[in-house]
């Protein structure tokens, strides 16, 4: 089963002010290959910062984080060789709440920065990929347009076919339509549904509780930097246990 | 009085003029080369990891914006390289007085790479956070990150200033004259030694200094037009 497991995250802390401030506070869960892992919570409870640390744009206090066998919160391994973390976050594609799409570049150019730099893909045939992800996003003819161009929704969308374009293991989502006007939430929830269900490894933080209970096969609920509640959509949502989590549910329900 | 026989007087020393535009470009060329140079060097100390180099760096830069670009240069000339007793005197172009250019070049480059490393700074750091965290998240290196993601957007939102920066350096290097470089405004001494006036030679100069600087901020606003194409629905 081992081998199921993409991440694992042990004890994982987070401190700020020399622990005056404790965003993590010892988190410890699974996320296996496959699974669409939402996490939920009260605003402040971690959930962004646990994501966050995955890829380690926050750097955790203590605890570990094992990505496909390496942890990755070590500078060194076991042999000496210093920790690439940069050859690690290519294959976790990571999608943020204000998409943060480069402004000086055209769709295209967002998309195929990554691959050719990074990846050393031949431009063509970056160019020929992003093209087939932008079809597959039904944004083939806002190819040339810069980012200031597209609306919110097409905005996050491309967002997400930049990450999916390095081919990741894993896509993160950080609050993805929390900046969106609401009748551009289906657009982007959409697409992160079909990637769902071709098999993409996602991990989502989301206030959009009818995406987890729909698309979701696991969820967390965290609040004060502890992980407090987990289970399947229905155990969560139908016969929530602990009562931060009845308390949560009966506000956003 | 300006008179047209003033003005015939002045410019029988045309030559004068133009080894003085030639001064005051050569220098303000160098000084533009090596201040960016050391801008860069000073905006990398300050945003970065080790504390010695942030100090020294921020006490640099606040010491060189708050003192006088005269006290600086006769500290350099006067003080540093002792006159003209320590470089060696020879002419550049065959007119350029080596030993007296050179500390004037250092001067400025000194100065205005005090300015333009705050130039930098700002505009690095105007970049939203999420532009990096997003680059970073593809896998880009920090390197990749500067070169392709926030240097373009930070030059291009720092353009204006550093064009001005630009356009300043060659009016204040006017100040070098005081040295005995012989740029533009030294012209202009030498003409009021010479023909006892010296109305005719200022304007001879401002016209040669507007026809320096005018054209300098118009080729940079011509470079910011062409990189401003993400900001246009």
């Amino acid at each position: 089963m081992t081998d199921d497991k993409l991440i694992q995250v042990r004890d994982l802390k987070k401190y700020y002010n020399k622990g005056a401030i404790k965003a993590l506070d010892g988190v410890t869960v699974d996320i296996n290959r496959g699974d669409v892992m939402v996490i939920i919570g009260p605003s402040g409870s971690g959930k962004s910062t646990l994501l966050r640390s995955l890829n380690l744009l926050e750097q955790p206090t203590s605890g570990q984080i094992i990505f496909e066998g390496v942890d990755i919160t070590k500078k060194k391994d076991d042999s000496g060789k210093k920790l690439d973390i940069d050859r690690h976050r290519q294959k976790m594609g990571m999608v943020f709440q204000h998409f943060n799409l480069f402004p000086h570049m055209t769709t295209l150019e967002n998309m195929t920065l990554a691959p050719i730099q990074v990846k050393k893909i031949p431009e063509e045939e970056a160019r020929a990929k992003a093209m087939e992800l932008l079809e597959r996003v039904g944004l083939a003819d806002r190819a040339d347009a810069y980012p200031i161009q597209l609306s919110g929704g097409q905005k996050q969308r491309v967002a997400i076919v930049r990450a999916l374009a390095m081919e990741p293991d894993v896509m993160l989502f950080d609050e993805p339509t929390s900046a969106l006007d609401p009748e551009m939430v289906g657009e982007v929830l959409d697409v992160m549904k079909k990637l769902a269900h071709e098999g993409m490894t996602m991990a989502v933080v989301t206030h959009e509780m009818g995406f987890a209970r729909e698309v979701g096969n696991r969820v967390l609920f965290m609040a004060d930097g502890k992980l407090l509640e987990e289970g399947t959509p229905d155990q969560i949502f139908n016969h929530p246990q602990n009562p931060r989590l009845q308390d949560f549910l009966s506000k956003v329900l | 009085m300006l008179t047209a026989q003033g003005f015939s007087k002045a410019l029988e020393y045309w030559r004068l003029f133009l080894q003085g535009v030639a001064c005051t470009v050569s220098l303000s060329a160098l000084t533009v080369l090596i201040g960016f140079v050391l801008a860069l060097i000073l905006a990398t100390c300050r945003m970065g990891r080790s504390r010695i180099l942030k100090a020294i760096a921020t006490v640099y830069v606040e010491l060189f914006r708050a003192t006088p670009m005269v006290v600086q240069i006769f500290i350099i000339f006067y003080v540093v390289f002792d006159g003209v007793k320590v470089l060696p005197g020879f002419k550049l172009f065959g007119f350029i007085r080596f030993e007296r250019f050179f500390p004037a070049v250092v001067a400025l480059s000194l100065n205005s790479g005090a300015y333009l490393s705050e130039i930098i700074r700002s505009g690095i750091q105007s970049i939203d956070g999420g532009q990096t965290e997003a680059a970073r998240s593809l896998g880009l290196s920090a390197w990749q990150n500067m070169r392709f993601v926030v240097l373009p957007q930070a030059i291009k939102n720092i353009l204006p200033a550093i064009a001005n920066e630009f356009v300043t350096i060659i009016k204040e290097s006017a100040i070098c004259y005081t040295i005995g470089v012989q740029d533009i405004m030294s012209a202009v001494n030498a003409v009021k030694g010479a023909t006892y006036r010296m109305g005719e030679a200022l304007v001879i100069a401002t016209a040669l200094y507007f026809c320096l600087t005018y054209p300098t901020s118009k080729i940079i606003a011509y470079f910011e037009r062409k990189m401003s194409v993400g900001d246009r629905r």
